[in-house]
């Protein structure tokens, strides 16, 4: 058979994994210990923190749908990036886009202020820009492409040149778009991360981190550092994101196609001052034409759900502003393009008619209300 | 295999490690296998497993686990106790006829009376204690006595062996509810009895959160033809309430002898408040059959009844009562407060229910692992509130 397209993998993971009972969907092992037959003998398994035979699949699973050589799952999309983190020592720096998911923003401030492993932020307008910031204690490049949440595409091959060129690594958050969309690792990237709690689990349902790595040293470092600081994903956890990859695929054309639905109705609605989509992922931002609208907007809502986090299969809008970036103080985060006229949209696998009425009817009310007064 | 002369309390925790799932990865623990479907590698013999209905490796440990803890060889594992109970009613044919305690179970009740009936299967309530009123019960079409021992909710005894020899008399089989004893404590195959059943929601599992029945055969043909009605009515127990049960029955032990403690110390306080009328222990020796209880069983176990004079009387001490919940179900690690009148016995007709003494004051009570000190003080300050009504 020639090699697996992405879909099958995806659809086939964790098949078979049992020869002794040919389950095909993989079985949860909660047992936290395995017994060795003997000294010095080991079934691979000993203590589940260390490696657990459900997590494994995932791990592996992950791994090859990005292109990496291991991968790790973490208890959470923040745990991953501790992790990541972990590959850096005191007097390191790290360059970062402003635009930055905000529960980043924070880890990067507690590293500068608990170890001084500093973060410089750039526009990532030009490589120019970016290059000019790396000094001899610069270690790594840290992106999210597209950024949350002004969906600003960044250049994943460039910036693995100028990485390369630097002697540094190129870290990419794909969350956004997945292994589906987008695969940082093949563009030149050294690590990339997930919050699996997002497209990955796809339903709302599980927290999770991801992260793979590519190149041998890089993978057998953070394989110490994941059992030593020991925010593993739990095994139940594991089969769920599992489960969740069987359908990435369907569910990412689904999400594509409707937040490009979404994206033109926006377009042409006057309500709307702008819309940032990147033309591809799930993923979309807008700003209103006056801020004081947001209030009423989110709560005329009847169909899309206002709530924090995205990727799930149903719409989520959130409000950077108070929710995904409240870490970043207001002057700040507005001249980052956060202000407060902004909402994101997490466009779910819905019928996307029914999103657009939903939004139809929200405007129209927001309307009525302005001429009310 | 197990450890030569290996006691039951060992068995509790050992039994589900058995199999040998475990043997690729060396899991102390068995994996939860929520996999529907499993590949044959061969295409004309199949491996253990094909569709989970019919067999799946957890609840294959769990099945193996209770078939050792109740000695037979074959063990089964139901959504829940009335679907075990009920998948062992299908054993029978049209035109055939039980004889059932009349103290039973009210799901067992409506199930006998309501749905049976639909399939020609007939039935007699009597008073198992009675031997001469089962011997007299049995029919020529009679293919069944049904047991429960103690029995529901008022803790009547059964004597297993008068009743198998009765049994075996007439070509009957004999199936018992063992929820309130459990294994540890009486071993109805032992006594020959032809299948075991459990509401393994009680103390098998005893922390309120599945709901599950257990089955158990002695018989080879018998274990069979219930792996028959097992499979194709499959009301099955999932993968994940397999392995919870498989995980609670290791301190079933533990928690099953600390609640019996407490619930002999209630009883003992009980027994002498002046507005409790009777109260229903099999380990008090003024207990109807309570010398064939402790021939036969080896607790008094962590459920008992008590009748206070009315329903006034009742419902002021069930709403002072703070530490136990108030409701069905029994065997959990918290005291369960229940009132059979309208809840295991609400599904049995008003005049039946107090011809078996299911009275208006009547109350049981689930033992569960508070202190003991603490839900002593509870009835004291409860009861007096009752008292004043």
């Amino acid at each position: 058979m020639s090699k697996k397209s992405l879909d099958t993998q995806l659809v086939q993971l964790g098949n078979l994994s049992d020869p002794i009972t040919g389950a095909v969907s993989t079985p949860i092992y909660l047992s936290t210990a395995y017994k060795h037959e003997g000294l010095g003998q080991s079934t691979g398994y000993d203590y589940t923190r260390t490696k657990n035979p459900t997590r494994a699949i995932l791990e592996e699973g992950i791994a090859k749908l990005e292109g990496g050589d291991a991968g790790f799952a973490c208890s959470s999309g923040m745990a991953a990036i501790q992790l990541i983190l972990s590959l850096f020592r005191t007097g390191d720096e790290i360059i970062a886009p402003e635009d930055l998911y905000g529960g980043t923003y924070r880890l990067f401030n507690q590293y500068a202020d608990s170890y001084n492993i500093r973060t410089k932020y750039a526009k990532f307008d030009s490589v120019e820009e970016v290059a000019a910031l790396i000094t001899e204690n610069t270690k790594a490049i840290f992106i999210e492409t597209p950024t949350n949440p002004l969906m600003q595409e960044i250049d994943i091959e460039k910036y693995a040149s100028l990485s390369k060129e630097h002697n540094l690594l190129l870290i990419v958050d794909n969350t956004f778009l997945t292994p589906y969309l987008q695969r940082p690792i093949e563009l030149g990237a050294d690590i990339v991360m997930h919050s699996g709690t997002k497209y990955i689990g796809g339903h709302n349902d599980v927290l999770a981190g991801l992260v793979v790595t590519k190149g041998e040293t890089l993978s057998a470092q953070l394989l110490i550092n994941h059992n030593a600081a020991g925010a593993v994903l739990s095994p139940f956890d594991s089969w769920l994101l599992i489960r969740g990859l069987k359908t990435l695929h369907l569910r990412m054309k689904q999400h594509d196609a409707n937040a490009k639905e979404i994206a033109k109705f926006l377009e042409n609605e006057s309500a709307v001052k702008d819309v940032l989509y990147p033309g591809k992922g799930g993923m979309l931002s807008f700003r209103l034409q006056k801020s004081e609208w947001v209030g009423p907007f989110l709560q005329n809502l009847n169909l899309i759900i206002f709530a924090e986090s995205l990727g799930g299969v149903e719409s989520f809008i959130t409000y950077p502003a108070t929710q995904t970036h409240a870490e970043i103080p207001e002057a700040e985060r507005s001249a980052r393009g956060v202000d407060n006229s902004l909402l994101r949209f997490s466009v779910g696998v819905e019928e996307a008619e029914d999103l657009i009425e939903d939004l139809k009817q929200v405007f129209e009310s927001l309307k009525n209300e302005e001429n009310g007064q | 295999m197990s450890f030569p002369n290996e006691r039951l309390e060992t068995s509790l925790i050992l039994a589900s490690t058995r199999g040998d799932y475990e043997q690729k990865t060396g899991a102390v623990n068995v994996p939860i296998y929520l996999s529907s479907t499993f590949h044959q590698e061969s295409f004309d013999s199949f491996g253990p497993y094909d569709y989970s209905r019919s067999g799946n490796p957890t609840r294959d440990a769990l099945e193996k686990t209770i078939a050792e803890l109740e000695g037979g060889t074959r063990g089964f594992a139901f959504a829940t106790g009335i679907a075990s109970i009920t998948s062992a009613f299908m054993l029978l044919s049209a035109g055939d006829h039980i004889v059932i305690t009349e103290d039973v179970y009210g799901g067992t009740f409506r199930f006998v009376t309501e749905i049976l009936p639909r399939f020609a299967i007939e039935h007699t309530f009597v008073d198992l204690s009675n031997l001469e009123e089962v011997k007299n019960a049995i029919k020529p079409n009679t293919k069944l006595i049904y047991i429960e021992t103690p029995s529901n909710p008022r803790l009547g005894i059964t004597d297993i062996a008068s009743i198998v020899e009765i049994a075996k008399t007439n070509d009957c089989l004999t199936f018992l509810d063992n929820t309130f004893m459990t294994p540890l404590h009486q071993r109805p195959l032992e006594l020959g009895v032809d299948m075991v059943l459990h509401s393994a929601t009680k103390f098998l599992s005893g922390h309120s959160d599945i709901v599950a029945g257990l089955a158990v055969t002695k018989d080879e043909e018998l274990g069979k033809r219930l792996g028959f009605i097992q499979n194709s009515f499959g009301a099955v127990l999932g993968a994940q309430d397999s392995y919870t049960l498989i995980q609670n029955i290791k301190t079933m032990g533990i928690r099953f002898e600390k609640s019996t403690e407490a619930a002999q110390k209630i009883v003992d306080y009980l027994v002498e408040h002046p507005l409790v009328e009777e109260v229903f222990y099999p380990g008090l020796p003024t207990h109807p059959g309570h010398e064939i209880h402790a021939k036969q069983s080896t607790s008094a176990g962590a459920v008992l009844s008590f009748r206070l004079p009315n329903r006034a009387t009742t419902k002021a001490f069930v709403e002072s009562m703070k530490i136990p919940v108030f409701a069905v179900s029994l065997g959990g690690v918290e005291s369960i407060l229940s009132y059979p009148t309208t809840m295991s016995h609400g599904s049995m007709p008003k005049e039946e229910r107090e011809k078996r003494g299911i009275t208006d004051g009547l109350l049981r009570f689930s033992v569960g692992l508070e202190h003991v000190d603490d839900l002593l003080a509870d009835f004291e300050q409860a009861l007096k509130i009752a008292q004043e009504v």
